[in-house]
Protein backbone atom coordinates (compact mmCIF):
# COMPACT_ATOMS: atom_id res chain seq x y z
CA UNK A 1 0.00 0.00 0.00
CA UNK A 2 2.70 2.64 1.04
CA UNK A 3 5.19 1.14 -1.63
CA UNK A 4 1.63 1.68 -3.97
CA UNK A 5 1.30 5.02 -2.79
CA UNK A 6 4.98 6.36 -3.14
CA UNK A 7 4.62 4.86 -7.13
CA UNK A 8 1.55 7.38 -7.70
CA UNK A 9 3.29 10.20 -6.33
CA UNK A 10 6.40 9.32 -8.12
CA UNK A 11 4.45 9.23 -11.16
CA UNK A 12 2.30 12.20 -10.95
CA UNK A 13 5.61 14.12 -9.97
CA UNK A 14 7.08 12.86 -13.59
CA UNK A 15 3.92 13.76 -15.31
CA UNK A 16 3.79 16.69 -13.47
CA UNK A 17 7.37 17.85 -14.87
CA UNK A 18 6.50 16.39 -18.40
CA UNK A 19 3.20 18.68 -18.42
CA UNK A 20 5.77 21.76 -17.51
CA UNK A 21 8.46 20.69 -20.40
CA UNK A 22 5.61 20.02 -22.71
CA UNK A 23 4.33 23.57 -22.42
CA UNK A 24 7.56 25.11 -22.28
CA UNK A 25 8.61 23.79 -25.65
CA UNK A 26 5.42 23.54 -27.18
CA UNK A 27 4.92 27.81 -26.52
CA UNK A 28 8.55 27.89 -28.09
CA UNK A 29 7.62 25.66 -31.27
CA UNK A 30 4.80 27.51 -31.77
CA UNK A 31 5.55 31.12 -31.02
CA UNK A 32 8.83 30.50 -33.16
CA UNK A 33 6.36 28.64 -36.23
CA UNK A 34 4.21 31.55 -36.48
CA UNK A 35 5.98 34.65 -35.52
CA UNK A 36 3.84 35.69 -32.81
CA UNK A 37 5.00 38.61 -30.40
CA UNK A 38 2.82 39.12 -27.65
CA UNK A 39 2.82 38.52 -24.83
CA UNK A 40 6.87 38.40 -25.41
CA UNK A 41 8.98 37.39 -28.02
CA UNK A 42 10.25 34.36 -28.37
CA UNK A 43 14.05 33.60 -29.27
CA UNK A 44 16.96 31.60 -27.95
CA UNK A 45 18.04 34.16 -25.35
CA UNK A 46 14.40 34.48 -24.13
CA UNK A 47 13.40 30.82 -23.72
CA UNK A 48 15.88 28.82 -24.35
CA UNK A 49 15.58 25.03 -24.90
CA UNK A 50 15.30 23.33 -22.09
CA UNK A 51 17.47 20.51 -22.64
CA UNK A 52 20.46 23.13 -23.49
CA UNK A 53 20.01 24.60 -19.87
CA UNK A 54 20.98 21.18 -18.49
CA UNK A 55 23.49 20.63 -20.96
CA UNK A 56 25.15 23.90 -20.48
CA UNK A 57 25.70 22.57 -17.17
CA UNK A 58 29.11 20.58 -18.45
CA UNK A 59 30.14 23.48 -20.16
CA UNK A 60 33.34 24.94 -18.31
CA UNK A 61 32.92 28.69 -17.02
CA UNK A 62 35.80 31.33 -16.32
CA UNK A 63 36.72 30.17 -13.08
CA UNK A 64 37.81 26.27 -14.60
CA UNK A 65 35.10 24.62 -13.27
CA UNK A 66 32.17 23.23 -15.13
CA UNK A 67 29.00 25.24 -14.22
CA UNK A 68 27.48 22.74 -12.36
CA UNK A 69 30.33 22.25 -9.86
CA UNK A 70 30.86 26.30 -9.70
CA UNK A 71 26.97 26.63 -9.20
CA UNK A 72 26.98 23.44 -6.55
CA UNK A 73 29.92 25.65 -4.86
CA UNK A 74 27.86 28.70 -4.97
CA UNK A 75 24.87 26.86 -3.33
CA UNK A 76 26.58 25.69 -0.67
CA UNK A 77 28.06 28.88 -0.09
CA UNK A 78 24.23 30.54 -0.12
CA UNK A 79 22.91 27.54 1.65
CA UNK A 80 24.69 27.69 4.96
CA UNK A 81 24.02 31.56 5.21
CA UNK A 82 20.33 30.98 4.66
CA UNK A 83 20.24 27.76 6.63
CA UNK A 84 22.11 29.84 9.88
CA UNK A 85 19.90 32.82 9.57
CA UNK A 86 16.84 30.55 8.86
CA UNK A 87 17.73 29.53 12.23
CA UNK A 88 18.49 32.68 14.23
CA UNK A 89 15.55 34.46 12.31
CA UNK A 90 13.07 31.28 13.79
CA UNK A 91 14.27 31.61 17.39
CA UNK A 92 14.17 35.01 17.77
CA UNK A 93 10.63 34.92 15.78
CA UNK A 94 9.74 32.26 18.36
CA UNK A 95 10.52 34.01 21.32
CA UNK A 96 9.19 38.05 20.11
CA UNK A 97 6.00 35.65 19.10
CA UNK A 98 5.90 34.07 22.81
CA UNK A 99 6.43 37.55 24.41
CA UNK A 100 4.13 39.30 22.32
CA UNK A 101 2.00 36.43 22.62
CA UNK A 102 2.25 36.96 26.25
CA UNK A 103 2.19 39.84 27.17
CA UNK A 104 -0.86 42.53 26.08
CA UNK A 105 0.87 46.09 26.31
CA UNK A 106 3.87 44.48 24.82
CA UNK A 107 2.07 43.51 22.21
CA UNK A 108 0.33 46.91 21.46
CA UNK A 109 3.81 49.09 21.96
CA UNK A 110 5.81 46.48 19.65
CA UNK A 111 4.24 44.84 17.13
CA UNK A 112 3.69 48.43 14.98
CA UNK A 113 7.23 48.12 14.74
CA UNK A 114 7.92 44.51 14.05
CA UNK A 115 5.29 45.17 10.91
CA UNK A 116 7.32 48.19 9.96
CA UNK A 117 10.60 46.39 10.16
CA UNK A 118 9.22 44.74 6.95
CA UNK A 119 7.53 47.48 4.73
CA UNK A 120 11.34 48.70 4.66
CA UNK A 121 12.41 47.53 1.24
CA UNK A 122 15.07 44.80 1.86
CA UNK A 123 17.04 46.04 -1.38
CA UNK A 124 17.76 49.21 0.76
CA UNK A 125 18.39 47.78 4.07
CA UNK A 126 20.59 44.83 3.20
CA UNK A 127 23.78 47.27 2.14
CA UNK A 128 23.59 49.03 5.17
CA UNK A 129 23.26 45.90 7.41
CA UNK A 130 25.83 43.97 5.50
CA UNK A 131 28.15 46.51 5.60
CA UNK A 132 27.71 48.05 8.74
CA UNK A 133 28.56 44.39 10.12
CA UNK A 134 31.86 44.47 8.20
CA UNK A 135 33.02 47.21 9.76
CA UNK A 136 32.54 46.15 13.88
CA UNK A 137 34.99 43.55 15.45
CA UNK A 138 33.20 40.69 16.74
CA UNK A 139 36.22 38.19 18.19
CA UNK A 140 39.03 40.14 16.80
CA UNK A 141 37.54 40.86 13.18
CA UNK A 142 34.64 41.68 11.37
CA UNK A 143 31.90 38.65 11.07
CA UNK A 144 33.06 36.43 7.56
CA UNK A 145 31.19 37.27 4.58
CA UNK A 146 28.47 34.54 5.32
CA UNK A 147 27.76 35.49 8.65
CA UNK A 148 26.66 39.36 7.41
CA UNK A 149 24.45 37.66 4.85
CA UNK A 150 23.23 35.23 7.00
CA UNK A 151 21.68 38.22 9.19
CA UNK A 152 19.06 39.31 6.02
CA UNK A 153 18.11 35.90 5.59
CA UNK A 154 17.51 35.90 9.58
CA UNK A 155 15.51 39.12 9.30
CA UNK A 156 13.17 37.77 6.07
CA UNK A 157 12.89 34.74 8.28
CA UNK A 158 11.61 36.30 11.98
CA UNK A 159 8.64 38.13 10.67
CA UNK A 160 6.26 35.18 10.02
CA UNK A 161 7.13 32.88 12.26
CA UNK A 162 6.74 35.94 15.26
CA UNK A 163 3.25 36.62 13.65
CA UNK A 164 2.28 33.29 13.23
CA UNK A 165 3.49 31.95 16.46
CA UNK A 166 1.47 34.83 19.10
CA UNK A 167 -1.71 33.99 16.67
CA UNK A 168 -0.81 29.94 17.43
CA UNK A 169 -0.16 30.91 21.22
CA UNK A 170 -3.66 32.48 21.27
CA UNK A 171 -5.94 30.34 19.19
CA UNK A 172 -5.31 27.60 22.36
CA UNK A 173 -9.02 26.51 22.75
CA UNK A 174 -10.90 28.29 25.76
CA UNK A 175 -11.66 24.76 27.78
CA UNK A 176 -8.42 23.33 27.73
CA UNK A 177 -7.22 26.56 29.18
CA UNK A 178 -9.57 26.37 31.86
CA UNK A 179 -8.65 22.87 32.33
CA UNK A 180 -5.41 24.09 32.83
CA UNK A 181 -6.58 26.69 35.73
CA UNK A 182 -8.44 23.86 37.36
CA UNK A 183 -5.02 22.02 37.41
CA UNK A 184 -3.26 25.72 38.69
CA UNK A 185 -1.03 25.07 36.07
CA UNK A 186 1.59 27.77 36.09
CA UNK A 187 1.59 30.44 33.20
CA UNK A 188 4.90 28.66 31.99
CA UNK A 189 3.74 25.08 32.32
CA UNK A 190 0.34 26.16 30.31
CA UNK A 191 2.35 27.66 27.61
CA UNK A 192 4.40 24.29 27.29
CA UNK A 193 1.43 21.93 27.97
CA UNK A 194 -1.03 23.34 25.76
CA UNK A 195 -0.39 26.79 24.08
CA UNK A 196 3.14 25.90 21.92
CA UNK A 197 1.83 22.69 20.65
CA UNK A 198 -1.62 24.31 20.09
CA UNK A 199 0.56 26.89 17.94
CA UNK A 200 2.56 24.42 16.36
CA UNK A 201 0.93 24.15 12.85
CA UNK A 202 0.85 27.60 12.98
CA UNK A 203 4.62 27.80 13.64
CA UNK A 204 5.37 25.18 10.68
CA UNK A 205 3.07 27.19 8.14
CA UNK A 206 5.37 30.31 9.30
CA UNK A 207 8.64 27.92 8.96
CA UNK A 208 7.64 27.06 5.46
CA UNK A 209 7.30 30.39 4.24
CA UNK A 210 10.52 31.47 5.91
CA UNK A 211 12.26 28.49 4.98
CA UNK A 212 12.16 30.09 1.00
CA UNK A 213 12.16 33.78 2.21
CA UNK A 214 15.65 32.77 3.69
CA UNK A 215 16.84 31.91 0.53
CA UNK A 216 15.77 34.97 -1.28
CA UNK A 217 17.25 36.47 1.71
CA UNK A 218 20.71 34.77 1.47
CA UNK A 219 21.04 36.08 -2.45
CA UNK A 220 19.80 39.68 -2.28
CA UNK A 221 22.03 39.93 1.07
CA UNK A 222 24.98 38.92 -1.78
CA UNK A 223 23.91 41.15 -4.02
CA UNK A 224 23.68 44.10 -2.52
CA UNK A 225 27.44 43.70 -0.34
CA UNK A 226 29.19 42.31 -3.02
CA UNK A 227 29.84 39.17 -1.74
CA UNK A 228 30.26 37.01 -5.23
CA UNK A 229 31.45 33.39 -3.60
CA UNK A 230 27.08 32.76 -3.36
CA UNK A 231 24.07 32.30 -5.95
CA UNK A 232 24.05 35.96 -5.48
CA UNK A 233 27.40 36.13 -7.00
CA UNK A 234 26.87 33.82 -10.00
CA UNK A 235 23.32 35.96 -10.48
CA UNK A 236 25.29 39.16 -10.80
CA UNK A 237 27.86 37.37 -13.10
CA UNK A 238 25.62 35.61 -15.56
CA UNK A 239 23.16 38.33 -15.79
CA UNK A 240 25.68 40.91 -17.26
CA UNK A 241 26.89 37.86 -19.78
CA UNK A 242 23.41 37.27 -20.31
CA UNK A 243 23.45 38.29 -24.40
CA UNK A 244 26.20 35.25 -24.92
CA UNK A 245 25.11 32.95 -22.54
CA UNK A 246 21.91 33.00 -21.15
CA UNK A 247 21.61 29.19 -20.22
CA UNK A 248 24.15 30.20 -17.44
CA UNK A 249 21.85 32.20 -15.69
CA UNK A 250 19.07 29.71 -15.93
CA UNK A 251 20.58 27.02 -14.63
CA UNK A 252 21.55 29.60 -11.39
CA UNK A 253 17.83 29.90 -11.00
CA UNK A 254 17.75 26.13 -11.26
CA UNK A 255 19.69 25.73 -8.29
CA UNK A 256 18.49 28.46 -6.34
CA UNK A 257 14.81 27.25 -6.70
CA UNK A 258 16.25 23.63 -5.64
CA UNK A 259 17.86 25.48 -3.33
CA UNK A 260 14.50 26.81 -1.79
CA UNK A 261 12.29 23.48 -2.21
CA UNK A 262 15.31 21.27 -0.55
CA UNK A 263 14.77 24.27 2.56
CA UNK A 264 10.60 23.67 2.24
CA UNK A 265 11.29 20.15 2.54
CA UNK A 266 12.99 19.68 5.82
CA UNK A 267 10.75 21.77 7.15
CA UNK A 268 7.83 19.66 5.76
CA UNK A 269 9.70 16.36 6.96
CA UNK A 270 10.01 18.06 10.67
CA UNK A 271 6.67 18.96 10.81
CA UNK A 272 5.69 15.32 10.02
CA UNK A 273 7.89 14.34 12.83
CA UNK A 274 6.79 16.97 15.49
CA UNK A 275 2.98 17.55 14.82
CA UNK A 276 0.71 15.41 15.64
CA UNK A 277 -2.79 16.08 14.48
CA UNK A 278 -6.03 15.10 13.02
CA UNK A 279 -5.60 14.90 9.50
CA UNK A 280 -7.90 17.30 8.72
CA UNK A 281 -6.99 19.76 11.41
CA UNK A 282 -3.53 20.20 10.04
CA UNK A 283 -3.08 23.72 9.05
CA UNK B 1 -28.94 20.19 54.69
CA UNK B 2 -26.69 21.23 57.24
CA UNK B 3 -22.95 22.07 57.18
CA UNK B 4 -21.45 19.19 59.32
CA UNK B 5 -18.44 17.69 58.80
CA UNK B 6 -18.91 15.96 55.72
CA UNK B 7 -19.97 18.84 53.44
CA UNK B 8 -17.81 18.77 50.33
CA UNK B 9 -19.53 22.02 48.90
CA UNK B 10 -21.45 24.57 51.01
CA UNK B 11 -22.91 27.20 49.02
CA UNK B 12 -24.31 30.77 50.78
CA UNK B 13 -26.23 33.31 49.85
CA UNK B 14 -24.47 33.42 45.80
CA UNK B 15 -25.07 35.92 43.22
CA UNK B 16 -23.38 36.51 40.25
CA UNK B 17 -24.22 39.12 37.76
CA UNK B 18 -22.27 39.91 34.72
CA UNK B 19 -20.99 42.96 33.80
CA UNK B 20 -21.45 46.54 35.41
CA UNK B 21 -24.60 46.75 36.05
CA UNK B 22 -25.62 44.36 33.82
CA UNK B 23 -27.31 40.70 33.66
CA UNK B 24 -28.18 39.03 37.12
CA UNK B 25 -27.20 35.30 36.13
CA UNK B 26 -27.60 33.91 39.71
CA UNK B 27 -29.51 34.91 42.75
CA UNK B 28 -29.46 34.21 46.05
CA UNK B 29 -28.40 30.31 45.43
CA UNK B 30 -27.60 28.07 48.93
CA UNK B 31 -27.18 24.48 48.07
CA UNK B 32 -25.28 21.82 50.20
CA UNK B 33 -23.30 18.95 48.62
CA UNK B 34 -22.24 16.03 50.59
CA UNK B 35 -19.49 13.77 50.21
CA UNK B 36 -20.86 10.91 48.31
CA UNK B 37 -23.57 12.62 46.62
CA UNK B 38 -24.79 12.53 43.27
CA UNK B 39 -26.14 15.95 42.37
CA UNK B 40 -27.54 17.39 39.16
CA UNK B 41 -28.33 20.72 38.21
CA UNK B 42 -31.33 20.96 36.08
CA UNK B 43 -33.06 23.72 34.08
CA UNK B 44 -34.00 26.09 31.20
CA UNK B 45 -31.07 28.07 29.31
CA UNK B 46 -30.36 31.69 31.64
CA UNK B 47 -30.81 29.64 34.83
CA UNK B 48 -26.99 29.77 35.40
CA UNK B 49 -26.31 26.02 35.95
CA UNK B 50 -22.85 26.34 34.01
CA UNK B 51 -22.19 29.44 35.59
CA UNK B 52 -22.97 28.21 39.23
CA UNK B 53 -20.92 24.55 38.17
CA UNK B 54 -17.49 27.36 37.12
CA UNK B 55 -18.01 29.10 40.17
CA UNK B 56 -18.20 26.58 42.17
CA UNK B 57 -14.40 25.44 40.46
CA UNK B 58 -12.98 28.96 40.73
CA UNK B 59 -12.79 29.61 37.03
CA UNK B 60 -15.92 32.39 37.00
CA UNK B 61 -15.55 34.27 40.44
CA UNK B 62 -19.02 35.04 42.09
CA UNK B 63 -20.16 38.91 42.61
CA UNK B 64 -21.48 37.95 46.06
CA UNK B 65 -21.43 34.80 48.47
CA UNK B 66 -19.08 32.29 49.66
CA UNK B 67 -18.50 28.42 48.07
CA UNK B 68 -16.64 26.67 50.88
CA UNK B 69 -14.93 23.37 49.46
CA UNK B 70 -13.84 20.84 51.87
CA UNK B 71 -14.31 23.67 54.16
CA UNK B 72 -11.81 25.91 52.33
CA UNK B 73 -12.67 28.81 49.82
CA UNK B 74 -12.98 27.17 46.20
CA UNK B 75 -9.61 29.43 45.10
CA UNK B 76 -7.76 27.57 47.82
CA UNK B 77 -9.86 24.29 47.07
CA UNK B 78 -8.69 24.36 43.56
CA UNK B 79 -5.03 24.95 44.17
CA UNK B 80 -4.95 21.72 45.99
CA UNK B 81 -6.46 20.54 42.91
CA UNK B 82 -9.94 19.12 44.59
CA UNK B 83 -11.33 19.50 41.47
CA UNK B 84 -12.10 17.07 38.32
CA UNK B 85 -14.16 18.89 35.51
CA UNK B 86 -15.13 17.31 32.84
CA UNK B 87 -17.20 19.50 29.99
CA UNK B 88 -19.33 18.83 27.27
CA UNK B 89 -16.74 18.39 24.60
CA UNK B 90 -13.88 15.58 25.47
CA UNK B 91 -11.35 18.54 25.27
CA UNK B 92 -8.55 16.02 24.95
CA UNK B 93 -5.07 17.32 23.57
CA UNK B 94 -4.78 16.00 19.73
CA UNK B 95 -0.86 15.82 20.30
CA UNK B 96 -0.89 13.85 22.87
CA UNK B 97 -1.40 9.90 23.33
CA UNK B 98 -4.82 8.65 25.40
CA UNK B 99 -2.39 7.57 27.82
CA UNK B 100 -0.44 10.52 27.96
CA UNK B 101 -3.42 12.66 28.07
CA UNK B 102 -4.82 11.13 30.97
CA UNK B 103 -1.58 11.83 32.60
CA UNK B 104 -1.65 15.74 31.97
CA UNK B 105 -3.30 16.58 35.58
CA UNK B 106 -0.31 13.77 37.20
CA UNK B 107 2.55 15.60 35.47
CA UNK B 108 1.61 18.76 36.88
CA UNK B 109 1.46 17.53 40.49
CA UNK B 110 4.64 15.92 39.99
CA UNK B 111 4.39 12.35 39.95
CA UNK B 112 6.64 9.74 38.45
CA UNK B 113 6.64 8.36 35.33
CA UNK B 114 6.59 4.47 36.85
CA UNK B 115 3.39 5.94 39.30
CA UNK B 116 2.05 7.85 36.37
CA UNK B 117 2.29 4.69 34.61
CA UNK B 118 0.66 2.90 36.67
CA UNK B 119 -2.22 4.97 37.34
CA UNK B 120 -3.23 5.15 33.32
CA UNK B 121 -3.06 1.74 33.74
CA UNK B 122 -5.47 1.96 36.55
CA UNK B 123 -7.82 4.48 34.69
CA UNK B 124 -8.03 2.66 31.46
CA UNK B 125 -9.05 -0.57 32.74
CA UNK B 126 -11.72 1.43 34.86
CA UNK B 127 -13.22 3.75 31.75
CA UNK B 128 -12.53 0.00 29.91
CA UNK B 129 -10.16 1.62 27.49
CA UNK B 130 -7.53 -0.49 27.46
CA UNK B 131 -5.55 -1.57 24.67
CA UNK B 132 -6.30 2.16 23.41
CA UNK B 133 -3.49 3.92 25.08
CA UNK B 134 -1.22 4.34 22.05
CA UNK B 135 -3.67 6.43 19.49
CA UNK B 136 -4.22 9.30 19.54
CA UNK B 137 -8.19 10.90 20.27
CA UNK B 138 -9.13 11.61 16.58
CA UNK B 139 -8.52 8.03 16.60
CA UNK B 140 -11.50 7.20 18.76
CA UNK B 141 -15.34 7.89 18.58
CA UNK B 142 -16.76 10.82 20.50
CA UNK B 143 -17.98 8.55 23.31
CA UNK B 144 -14.27 6.95 23.84
CA UNK B 145 -13.14 10.44 23.85
CA UNK B 146 -15.43 11.31 26.52
CA UNK B 147 -14.28 8.42 28.88
CA UNK B 148 -10.83 9.49 28.08
CA UNK B 149 -11.81 12.89 29.29
CA UNK B 150 -13.41 11.28 32.25
CA UNK B 151 -10.62 9.13 33.05
CA UNK B 152 -8.08 12.48 33.17
CA UNK B 153 -10.16 14.23 35.51
CA UNK B 154 -10.51 10.89 38.13
CA UNK B 155 -6.57 10.10 37.79
CA UNK B 156 -5.30 12.45 40.72
CA UNK B 157 -8.91 11.35 42.75
CA UNK B 158 -10.17 14.55 43.44
CA UNK B 159 -12.24 15.45 46.23
CA UNK B 160 -15.45 16.75 43.61
CA UNK B 161 -16.47 16.36 40.29
CA UNK B 162 -17.60 18.79 37.51
CA UNK B 163 -19.77 17.62 34.98
CA UNK B 164 -20.94 20.33 32.74
CA UNK B 165 -23.32 18.63 30.17
CA UNK B 166 -20.64 15.62 29.52
CA UNK B 167 -22.88 13.71 27.49
CA UNK B 168 -25.03 16.55 25.82
CA UNK B 169 -23.00 15.69 22.32
CA UNK B 170 -23.50 12.30 21.92
CA UNK B 171 -25.88 10.07 20.85
CA UNK B 172 -28.92 8.64 22.62
CA UNK B 173 -27.31 4.94 22.69
CA UNK B 174 -23.88 6.22 23.85
CA UNK B 175 -25.55 8.57 26.14
CA UNK B 176 -27.38 5.62 27.99
CA UNK B 177 -23.95 3.28 28.04
CA UNK B 178 -22.09 6.55 29.39
CA UNK B 179 -24.88 6.97 32.32
CA UNK B 180 -24.34 3.46 33.29
CA UNK B 181 -20.72 3.52 33.21
CA UNK B 182 -20.57 7.01 34.93
CA UNK B 183 -22.77 5.53 37.87
CA UNK B 184 -20.49 2.16 37.94
CA UNK B 185 -17.11 4.33 38.13
CA UNK B 186 -18.89 6.93 41.03
CA UNK B 187 -19.74 3.73 42.85
CA UNK B 188 -16.42 2.54 42.16
CA UNK B 189 -14.37 5.46 43.49
CA UNK B 190 -16.77 7.15 45.67
CA UNK B 191 -16.59 10.39 44.01
CA UNK B 192 -18.97 13.54 44.91
CA UNK B 193 -20.49 14.69 41.48
CA UNK B 194 -21.91 17.51 40.50
CA UNK B 195 -23.65 17.17 37.19
CA UNK B 196 -25.15 20.06 34.98
CA UNK B 197 -27.41 18.75 32.12
CA UNK B 198 -30.89 19.36 30.28
CA UNK B 199 -31.92 16.34 30.19
CA UNK B 200 -34.48 15.44 32.58
CA UNK B 201 -34.91 11.46 32.37
CA UNK B 202 -30.51 11.45 32.93
CA UNK B 203 -30.84 13.68 35.74
CA UNK B 204 -33.12 11.13 37.58
CA UNK B 205 -31.13 8.41 36.35
CA UNK B 206 -28.15 9.40 38.01
CA UNK B 207 -28.67 11.81 40.56
CA UNK B 208 -29.21 11.17 44.47
CA UNK B 209 -30.44 14.64 44.20
CA UNK B 210 -31.47 17.17 41.20
CA UNK B 211 -31.63 20.94 41.93
CA UNK B 212 -34.15 22.38 39.58
CA UNK B 213 -33.19 25.44 38.80
CA UNK B 214 -35.66 28.68 37.49
CA UNK B 215 -34.19 31.49 34.71
CA UNK B 216 -33.63 35.11 35.11
CA UNK B 217 -32.14 35.41 37.50
CA UNK B 218 -30.99 31.69 38.01
CA UNK B 219 -32.58 30.76 41.69
CA UNK B 220 -32.93 27.21 43.24
CA UNK B 221 -36.75 26.17 42.46
CA UNK B 222 -36.81 23.05 44.19
CA UNK B 223 -35.01 19.92 44.96
CA UNK B 224 -36.33 16.51 44.48
CA UNK B 225 -34.46 13.67 46.04
CA UNK B 226 -34.28 10.79 43.89
CA UNK B 227 -34.75 7.45 46.47
CA UNK B 228 -34.20 5.20 43.35
CA UNK B 229 -32.38 2.13 45.09
CA UNK B 230 -28.67 1.55 44.14
CA UNK B 231 -27.13 0.34 42.02
CA UNK B 232 -29.25 1.62 39.06
CA UNK B 233 -29.33 -0.70 35.75
CA UNK B 234 -30.92 -0.62 32.78
CA UNK B 235 -34.34 -1.89 34.35
CA UNK B 236 -34.33 1.24 36.58
CA UNK B 237 -35.67 3.20 33.31
CA UNK B 238 -39.11 1.18 33.37
CA UNK B 239 -39.34 1.18 37.29
CA UNK B 240 -42.70 3.51 38.26
CA UNK B 241 -40.83 5.45 40.68
CA UNK B 242 -38.92 6.26 37.83
CA UNK B 243 -41.44 8.03 36.02
CA UNK B 244 -43.17 9.36 38.82
CA UNK B 245 -39.83 11.17 39.85
CA UNK B 246 -39.38 12.35 36.23
CA UNK B 247 -42.42 13.67 36.25
CA UNK B 248 -41.86 15.53 39.92
CA UNK B 249 -39.20 17.06 38.23
CA UNK B 250 -40.58 18.10 35.21
CA UNK B 251 -43.69 19.74 37.12
CA UNK B 252 -41.07 21.78 39.17
CA UNK B 253 -39.21 22.65 36.16
CA UNK B 254 -43.12 23.84 34.80
CA UNK B 255 -43.71 25.57 38.08
CA UNK B 256 -40.83 28.20 37.92
CA UNK B 257 -42.83 29.91 35.48
CA UNK B 258 -41.38 29.49 32.38
CA UNK B 259 -43.70 28.57 29.55
CA UNK B 260 -40.74 27.95 27.35
CA UNK B 261 -38.95 25.53 29.16
CA UNK B 262 -39.52 22.70 26.40
CA UNK B 263 -38.36 24.76 23.82
CA UNK B 264 -35.47 25.74 25.95
CA UNK B 265 -34.72 22.39 27.38
CA UNK B 266 -34.71 20.77 23.68
CA UNK B 267 -32.44 23.58 21.82
CA UNK B 268 -30.21 24.80 24.99
CA UNK B 269 -26.46 25.50 24.63
CA UNK B 270 -25.88 27.35 27.76
CA UNK B 271 -22.91 29.67 27.25
CA UNK B 272 -22.10 30.83 30.76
Amino acid sequence: MRGRSLLKRGLVFVLVLGGFWALWEGYKWLWERTGWTKPFRVNELTLPHLHEIVLQLGQPTSTGDDLWLYLLHATLFTARAAAVGFLFGAVIGFALGVILAQFDVLRRGIMPYVVASQTIPILALAPIVVRGLGSVSIGGGPPSDWVRVSVIAAYLTFFPVTVNTMRGLLSADPWALELMHSYAARGWTTLWKLRVPSALPYIFTALKIAATASVVGAIIGEQTASISKGLGGAILNFNQYYVLEPTNLWATNLYAALLGIGFFLVVLLAEKIVVHRAPERLV
Amino acid sequence: MSADGSSVVSITGLSKVFGKGGVKALQEIDLEVERGEFVSLIGPSGCGKSTLLRIVGDIVEPTEGDVIVNGKPARKARLDRDYGIVFQAPVLYDWRTVAKNIALPLEMLGWDRARRAERVRDMLELVELTGFEKHHPWQLSGGMQQRVSIARALSFSPALLLMDEPFGALDEMTRERLNLELLRIWAETGSTVIFVTHSISEAVFLSTRVVVMSPRPGRVAGVVHVDLSQPRTAATREEPRFFELVTEVRESLHATGADEVEETLAAEDEIA
